[in-house]
């Protein structure tokens, strides 16, 4: 890869450093329930980012608007997840008074 | 180097620093914050790549309206942050390695291949524009994802009310339809009591209508 030209592969490494420090995010924050959430947010932003570089550099006959499509449902499938799963935060903190993912043995798994 | 893989490099150095003090802030009022700014140099990335509606319903979407609400929770709940770093450093090496071995295995794959750099734009974008292009495929070709989408929304917005819906112990609220549907004999009850006193000889002539 050369640095001076932005090409397909600068834009699938800078999405999979970033899948790979949320993953290291969700390792980290075993604490903290809402720093999770976000560090799945960041995931799915990494995905996004490549369906957004794969439609642009595709060849000129190809549907290219497939992959922009794509993003636009992950993001209204993301915005539904974290919604969902920041009233579950709130009825979990309601219930247990904690947000602390390690305290969460009830089911003894 | 020119200006665009200038603007790349800014903008992606930024999103992986703001990346990174997500995952190692102290408090998650700064998580949320370096969220908010990783996003905004996601959607600049993605201007790069001449997806203009997708940036802009990126901040809109997610700087506006989930980001807003990630605040909300965290300012909401009653938080002791006290503990949030125990065992932080314990799990740092087995995170670090794991996190190292993904990267690995992506960029062995990504550093042989995927050198395309040209991208000829499309006529049809050029006369349209992107955002016009998008809703053309949106609303014919993926018109029924669209509205499975939209159910999803609903779906969503429905359980979040009803996971997060509680009745008040002490409302002296009345249920109108409850009212309604009662009948008497919810109400009313209608009991057969055995006489405890005896009834006056009959024949006697004080009854009334009986003498005459």
């Amino acid at each position: 890869m050369t640095l001076g030209v932005i090409t397909l592969g600068h834009y699938l490494s800078l999405g999979g450093i970033l899948f790979a420090l949320s993953v290291i995010g969700v390792f980290l924050n075993r604490r903290n329930l809402i720093v999770l959430l976000m560090a799945i947010e960041l995931m799915l932003l990494a995905v996004n980012m490549n369906f957004v570089a794969f439609s642009h550099y595709l060849p000129l006959e190809a549907d290219r608007m497939a992959g922009q499509i794509f993003v636009f449902f992950i993001l209204t499938v993301a915005a539904a997840e974290s919604a969902i799963g920041l009233a579950i935060l709130v009825v979990l903190f309601r219930n247990r008074s904690s947000i602390d993912v390690s305290k969460l043995d009830q089911l003894k798994g | 180097m020119n200006s665009t893989a200038a603007l790349f490099y800014v903008f992606s150095s930024v999103l992986l620093f703001a990346a990174f003090r997500v995952i190692t802030a102290r408090s998650t009022v700064h998580a949320a914050l370096f969220l908010v700014l990783s996003f905004f140099s996601a959607s600049c990335l993605w201007m790069l790549l001449r997806a203009e509606f997708l940036a802009i319903t990126l901040v809109l979407v997610y700087v506006g309206a989930v980001m807003v609400l990630f605040l909300f929770v965290v300012m909401m709940l009653d938080i002791n942050s006290d503990n949030f770093r125990q065992g932080f450093w314990k799990s740092l090496p087995l995170a670090g390695a794991i996190g190292a071995a993904i990267a690995l295995q992506l960029a062995l794959v990504l550093m042989r291949g995927f050198q395309v750099s040209s991208s000829t734009p499309d006529p049809r974008e050029v006369e349209l524009g992107n955002t016009k292009m998008l809703g053309i495929e949106l609303y014919t070709e993926y018109l029924y994802p669209l509205q499975i989408a939209a159910v999803l929304l609903l779906v969503a917005i429905i359980a979040a009310i009803v996971l997060t819906l509680r009745e008040r112990k002490d409302s002296r609220h009345l249920d109108a339809s409850e009212q309604v549907r009662t009948k008497a004999s919810d109400r009313l009850r209608i009991v057969k009591v055995a006489p405890t006193i005896t009834a006056p000889k009959s024949g006697s002539g004080d009854t009334p209508g009986g003498a005459a």
